[in-house]
């Protein structure tokens, strides 16, 4: 499977970052390069094989459910490049 | 007396115990130390200030009779570990200007013991890399670079991700440094700087508060100059945390107590997948010696098969990348680091994660995004983590046959910077032995056990079963005392 330079604008709209076009070419030859050495998975029988999710064997704890943090709304804001009011700020999305 | 910034840990703690000197000056030397290592390029941030508090404090609990685990001993953190009230970067541009509110909690252990934070250090960015060349701050220089230190004919590389804690280690500028390890990012760096490093089984230590990349893989660990230190403070490290939920609920134990030297009757693995093509003589050699040193202690080795050890690597690199577009997608310029301002909030998200990201971060972030995206899932992701089960299965079967596995590091010594960074593959190829253990999340440690004909440091890496690392570090052991390594690299501060 080989990348063009369109997928690589694609995708890179999916992932939200903005690719220069001189760079979308050079890029789909490095993406390709990549998707092709994975090919070789494709040799691998993984017939009835589960797939494998977690580094350990081990089912998620249970907690109680309640709140044992919080209050720190400044501390969560500190590092927010615009704020306003208590929140963090954004550019308009309602016109 | 030994300067001080020469001492091992285990040392140190000797000197504190006997008022030989006190955790101020141990900490003083090291202070020195980090600014005379600057070209190396190692700290991002120097906290001199903070270390001198936390060296004061130590000496006082000393004193009261009171001293933890590692009271007074410098360390570095790598620059991935969240840290209260100081500047943390992942060495990304996005990062810019954050400073977390909290502390990581294997931090907030190793500060609980007592040790002493002299800074940040460098590393690939976001840790993805294996030459710390991808860091947005600029490379790290490897102190076993030959040549004149600062006007050096060949810059070499520490390895990488955690390029910087094993360049502050081999350097002489902190007693040890944590690192993170999700494909070899302890294990290589380690290796190329030679000194000791360990990625503990995955679950061991928590992940909490350190900045993610692929959150099935990442491991945090401790990077040291003797197997002793990194027993000591891997200890200091791990245990259970409630606030990762992949953080195992199991005591730690003695992990110092593990170093008897007694490997009688220890079945010893050796896997002939690793032999691979274009690997250099020596360190096939190395690893023949290895075979043979623990042989010569009592251990039988046995050879196992691992049969889909040529497969790692395609789905490291499809399980990593898939993981690490998840985990960067929180990168938006709203919450945190840098922004970059848009007419419309999907072009800021698009402006700001365009300039903050560096090209190795961007292309694993969009082979990511790709093999995720709806008719590709199949084919690549599910492919992958169902080749991770058959690769795990491997290490499960061989450990019915022996007890530990003893493989080479890394496929080569330490090349120079601005090598093998035309094509991504190429240097995929360095984690070639260390990705199949951080897949199957098993334990491993690699251990200096040589010079090359370069005259640069060799690692042997040991594996083991899941929270086993006590068997590492006794081989470890034995290996560190039958290599003798006494050689100290070109630049020591």
């Amino acid at each position: 499977m080989s990348i063009d330079r369109a997928t690589v604008a694609k995708i890179a709209h999916l992932a939200r970052i903005k690719v220069p076009e001189a760079e979308q070419d050079h890029l789909a030859g490095e993406l390709s390069k990549i998707l092709a050495f994975v090919e070789q998975l494709s040799e691998v029988d993984t017939e009835g094989v589960a797939p494998m999710s977690s580094a350990v064997a081990t089912t998620l704890r249970w907690r109680p459910d309640q709140v044992d943090d919080g209050g720190t709304r400044e501390a969560i804001l500190v590092n927010a490049p615009d704020r306003a009011e208590g929140f963090f700020g954004v550019p308009k999305v309602i016109e | 007396m030994t300067a001080l910034n020469r001492l091992t840990m285990t040392e140190a703690l000797t000197g504190l115990d006997r008022r030989d000197f006190t955790a101020v000056e141990l900490t003083e030397a090291h202070i020195a130390a980090v600014a005379t290592a600057r070209p190396l390029n190692a700290f991002l941030v120097e906290t001199p200030e903070r270390a001198r508090e936390m060296a004061i404090a130590s000496d006082a609990r000393r004193a009261r009779g009171e001293a933890g685990l590692m009271d007074g001993l410098p360390i570095a953190i790598k620059d991935l570990f969240c840290t209260k009230d100081v500047a943390t970067t992942a060495a990304s541009k996005i990062l810019q200007g954050f400073v977390p509110p909290y502390e990581s909690t294997v931090t907030a252990n190793l500060w609980q013991a007592g040790a002493v934070m002299l800074g940040k250090v460098n590393l690939d960015e976001f840790a993805m890399g294996s030459a710390n060349v991808t860091s947005a701050y600029g490379p790290v220089v490897n102190p076993w670079s030959p040549g004149a230190p600062g006007a050096w004919p060949r810059r070499l590389v520490p390895g990488g991700s955690s390029g910087g804690s094993a360049a502050a280690v081999a350097a002489r500028c902190a007693l040890g440094a944590t690192g993170t390890d999700t494909g070899g990012s302890i294990r290589q760096p380690a290796g190329f700087c030679g000194i000791v490093g360990i990625k503990p089984t995955y679950g061991r230590c928590s992940r909490w508060g350190i900045v993610a990349f692929a959150s099935s893989l990442d491991q945090a660990g401790p990077m040291t100059r003797t197997v002793a230190d990194t027993a000591l403070m891997l200890q200091a490290m791990a245990g259970y945390d409630p606030k990762d939920s992949t953080s195992v609920n199991r005591s730690v134990p003695d992990y110092r107590a593990a170093l008897t030297g007694d490997i009688r009757g220890l079945r010893v693995g050796i896997p002939a997948e690793y032999r691979v093509d274009g690997m250099p003589a020596e360190i096939e050699r190395l690893w023949d010696q290895g075979v043979a040193w623990l042989r010569d202690a009592g251990a039988e080795p046995v050879a196992v098969r691992l049969p889909h050890t040529q497969y790692a690597l395609a789905t490291y690199y499809i399980v990593a990348p898939a993981e690490a577009s998840s985990n960067l997608a929180r990168y938006d310029g709203v919450r945190f680091g840098l922004r970059v301002d848009g007419d419309s909030l999907i072009e800021m998200y698009e402006n700001t994660r365009g300039a903050g990201f560096g090209a190795e971060v961007r292309r694993r972030i969009l082979i990511g995004t790709y093999v995720l995206s709806h008719g590709y899932y199949d084919a690549y992701y599910l492919k992958a983590q169902k080749v991770r089960t058959r690769i795990a299965e491997d290490f499960r079967a061989a450990f019915t046959a022996c007890d530990v596995i003893l493989t080479p590091t890394a496929p080569s010594t330490a090349f120079a910077i601005g090598e093998r960074m035309d094509d991504p593959i190429q240097m995929y190829l360095n984690d070639v032995f260390t990705v199949p253990a951080s897949l199957a999340g098993l334990p491993g440690l690699s251990v200096p056990a040589g010079l090359g004909a370069d005259g640069l440091p060799l690692g042997l890496q040991l594996i083991g079963r899941p929270f086993d690392e006590e068997t590492l570090l006794r081989v470890a052991g034995v290996i560190e005392s039958a290599a003798a390594i006494t050689t100290l690299p070109p630049f020591v501060a």
